[in-house]
């Protein structure tokens, strides 16, 4: 096993420079001029060039590239074009809210998919694995920000239960930061919710046929044992494949939410660094994205082995 | 299993639910100091005025730093920091005295010498400030309040360039952040201005934070606009990103916020049924919608062609495509903003009214050889995306071919600048918006340069142009000036810098408990009242 992880650990290395080297060039041959956008409307072609000269943009790409990796290497990851500041700082402002909102997410998510595809599952073919089923497709299909203006419309603005907007740090209390973030997690989890509970309710149909469980139950236990004990262990599996692959997409993938509900996350910081053409920040979080990427597939995968003894590597 | 169901059920919605009702009464924001909420049409990002001519920046400006002139809501140009100015007889020398007790956020006070450190930072980077300086012989500054200007010759020029109302507006800073050169940004924010910079507080893509400057001595004339007393009456003020056009209009419905800069057009009629939203037009000049084509390459190298569109198009199309209600626009044929003392249709009188007919006479006697029309389209702008599609059609009509090249805006910033062929990645038009203060005279308007390659985007070529807006800047009469400006006009008519396709004018959206909201040409936080 320790093998196995330390080879992980550094096949991750050849996976970063293949990345690196995408996200370079796909930035510079991406139209826009970064140094045009700082000067403003009124400024001339001058002021422009000299700002690109300012922002090392007139180097030739591969001293560039260089640099930065070079930089990198030594844990700078460089300054944002706009704030004149480190990109590593912004990423640290920003990377609170964005995890706070995947925790949330996922944590709603799972109490509520994980309960509802066993169910589904062993209710098999009844109006509530249809219902179960049916409501997965609506929360696969609609868009997550009609469901954030829904919810705000009827919880925020109707209700007056929760506010439209905003995000509360921890370190200002515990009971704003919660109460904040409950709404757009809820409007977040809804795909979540849908996809969990499809693949909870797939895995469980294929083990509640197994012999274990024909023996676990002829042995006379309960049936709130029989699923938990053992068609749940048995199919946590491909639904801990799942539950990783959300918690990636959410670190990086939660622009519409952050936008809708006002979270100054990662998602919101990505969006403005890309229209932007902040060039370090988009890279800084592009190679982050895809650390989280590999450190959580790894993390599966060495969770395979706790579920299931049988699994070696 | 019937316990197991029932746990699984009401577990997944219970703790969400409680959660939220019981800690609704934890989270409810009772704030001690009054506080301005505004979210404003962009995010703050540079935190330089004369280093970028981004309005954002220049909004921020007019937050930390002060003028010495400022802009009234008449358009006139009124002293602000200035209290005192003696014009020689022979009109080369201005002495001017700053008004007593003002400081700068550290504690210092406003001298002679940091108004010249300015002025010349600020007369660096500025198209107008450069322009000023060009008639400036020598500066004083002095440790005290005065300062003087010695010009190597008479020009009206002076006090309409100090008291420029936009970007890049001449900020006073203090001396040692002002020997900055123009080409760096500076990296202390101390100002005079009304509100401090709490740069701590700043989080880029959240928030930006200011405190009212408790030892600003404000002129003791009422406010209006720029000028005036800039009197505070909130302790704080916090920009708010919000970038959700529905988001926006519900928190300021909802109170978590007091004021949107820019609403949305399309929410207006919204905003207009709540009872707790109110719309002021605040800026009595609007925008200016302008169309700008590329004089490098064919067809707009030809003025015939460019003349041709100015038949063709006519402004009501343009607006009613993007603002839609006609309490939000005004058609102007004047250049100079109509309402402002420089406003004349000369050259116009009979252009902008969809006269196909001439229009096409017009492109068949330029000898068009179908050479396309490369468009640019921003098409992530509500604001200008519909704008491509009325003059790509206008254009046809005439006998144009057009290629329209959608794209997001910052895109079209980037290929604006290129000067190869539209098929090598330039372009030969784009529209674009202005606030209307920077297209009020012929020193400001920057599309106006026609200095070939020293002019914007676009370079147009024009010595008559060129020539007639350096024979405005030396006159200081203003009926001269208006008749110089009637000349400029025809000669644009003639042959178009850029077409200008209506005034258009952004209500600001604000909560019912708010008043006080200074009319002013670029928005400003000082006169604002909140009933808590």
């Amino acid at each position: 096993m320790a093998t196995y992880l330390i080879k992980r650990v550094f096949s991750v290395i050849p996976v970063m420079l293949v990345v690196a080297v995408i996200v370079f060039m796909m930035l510079r041959l991406t139209p826009g001029d970064p140094a045009a956008i700082i000067a403003g409307d009124a400024a001339t072609s001058q002021d422009i060039a000299q700002i690109r000269d300012k922002l090392g943009l007139e180097e030739p790409l591969i001293a560039q590239f260089g640099i930065w990796i070079g930089n990198m290497l030594t844990g700078d990851f460089g300054d944002s074009f706009y704030y004149k500041r480190t990109v590593s700082s912004m990423i640290a402002d920003r990377v609170g809210p964005t995890l706070a909102l995947a925790t949330f997410t996922i944590f709603l998510a799972c109490i509520v998919a994980v309960p509802l595809g066993t169910i589904a599952a062993y209710k098999q073919g009844s109006w509530l694995d249809r219902t179960v089923m049916g409501m997965s497709v609506v929360g696969f299909s609609v868009p997550v920000f009609v469901i954030g203006y829904i919810m705000i419309y009827i919880f925020a603005v109707k209700l007056d239960w929760f506010p439209v907007q905003g995000y509360q740090p921890i370190s200002d209390g515990i009971g704003g930061f919660i109460y904040r973030l409950i709404m757009p997690s809820m409007a977040l989890s809804v795909i979540f919710i849908a996809l969990i509970a499809r693949m909870t309710r797939t895995s469980v149909l294929e083990v509640l046929n197994e012999d274990y469980i024909r023996t676990a139950r002829a042995k006379g236990l309960a049936e709130s044992k029989v699923m938990t004990r053992h068609a749940l262990r048995n199919a946590a599996v491909p639904i801990v494949t799942v539950i990783g692959f959300a918690v990636a997409i959410l670190i990086g993938g939660v622009v519409v939410t952050e936008s809708v509900f006002v979270i100054p996350g990662l998602g919101t910081l990505t969006l403005d660094a890309i229209q932007g053409r902040d060039y370090p920040t988009v890279q800084a979080l592009i190679m982050l994205f895809s650390v989280v990427y590999v450190l959580i597939n790894l993390f599966i995968d060495v969770i395979y082995t706790i579920l299931d003894p049988r699994i070696r590597y | 299993m019937k316990k197991f169901l029932r746990r699984s059920v009401i577990s997944a919605t219970a703790i969400t639910l409680t959660m939220g009702l019981s800690l609704g009464a934890v989270a409810t924001s009772a704030q001690a100091e009054s506080v301005l909420t505004v979210n404003m049409h962009s995010d703050l990002k540079i935190v330089d005025p004369i280093w970028t001519t981004a309005y954002m920046s220049r909004n921020y400006g007019y937050m930390v730093y002060d003028t010495l002139y400022g802009m009234n809501s008449k358009g006139e140009i009124k002293p602000q920091m200035v209290d005192k100015l003696d014009i020689s007889a022979d009109g080369l020398t201005y002495n001017f005295t700053l008004r007593s007790g003002m400081t700068f956020h550290d504690g210092a006070p406003v001298t002679g010498d940091d108004v010249v450190a300015s002025i010349k930072r600020w007369g660096s980077k500025d198209a107008m400030g450069q322009l000023m300086m060009g008639f400036v012989k020598d500066m004083k500054g002095s440790t005290g309040d005065t300062f003087s200007l010695n010009l190597n010759k008479p020009t009206g020029l002076i006090i309409q360039a100090l008291g420029k109302p936009s970007s890049n507006v001449p900020f006073i800073m203090p001396a040692r952040i002002a020997a900055t050169p123009g080409s760096e940004q500076i990296t202390e924010y101390v100002g005079s201005g009304p509100f401090v910079f709490l740069k701590d507080e700043w989080k880029p893509g959240d928030k930006a934070e200011f405190a009212k400057f408790a030892e600003y001595k404000p002129r003791s004339e009422p406010g209006d606009g720029l000028a005036g007393g800039k009197v505070v009456h909130v302790d704080k003020v916090v920009w708010k990103v919000i970038r959700d056009a529905q988001t926006k209009m519900n928190a300021l419905s909802k109170g978590e916020i007091d004021v949107i800069e820019s609403p949305s057009h399309d929410l207006l009629p919204l905003m207009e049924k709540d009872p707790n939203i109110q719309l002021i037009d605040l800026n009595p000049f609007g925008n200016q919608y302008t169309f700008r084509p590329n004089a490098l390459h064919p067809p707009f190298n030809n003025p015939k062609i460019l003349e041709a569109l100015l038949y063709a198009f006519n402004q009501e199309d343009f607006v009613m495509s993007t603002v839609g209600d006609p309490k939000y626009f005004k058609l102007c044929k004047a250049m100079f903003i109509c309402g402002t003392p420089l406003a004349t249709e000369a050259g116009f009188e009979d252009k902008l009214e969809s006269n196909y007919k001439k229009a096409r006479e017009l492109v068949e006697e330029a000898g068009y050889d179908g050479t396309p029309v490369l468009i640019m389209h921003p098409t992530d702008l509500a604001i200008l995306g519909n704008l491509v599609p009325v003059a790509k059609s206008a254009m046809e009509k005439i006998g144009l071919k057009v290629d329209m090249v959608a794209m997001d805006w910052q895109t079209l910033v980037g290929r604006r600048n290129k000067k190869e062929l539209p098929a090598e990645g330039g372009w030969n038009a784009f529209i674009t918006s202005w606030n209307s203060v920077d297209n009020a005279s012929p020193l400001s308007t920057p599309m106006l340069n026609a200095a070939c390659d020293k002019a914007l985007f676009g370079w147009p070529c024009d010595d008559i142009i060129q020539g007639l807006r350096n024979e405005y800047a030396n006159e200081a009469d203003a009926g001269k000036q208006l008749a110089i400006v009637e000349k400029l006009q025809q000669q644009v008519a003639k042959k178009p810098t850029h077409i200008h396709l209506g005034q258009w004018y952004q209500p600001t959206a604000m909560g019912a408990n708010i008043s006080g909201a200074p009319v002013s040409p670029v928005v400003a936080f000082w006169g604002y009242k909140k009933a808590e």
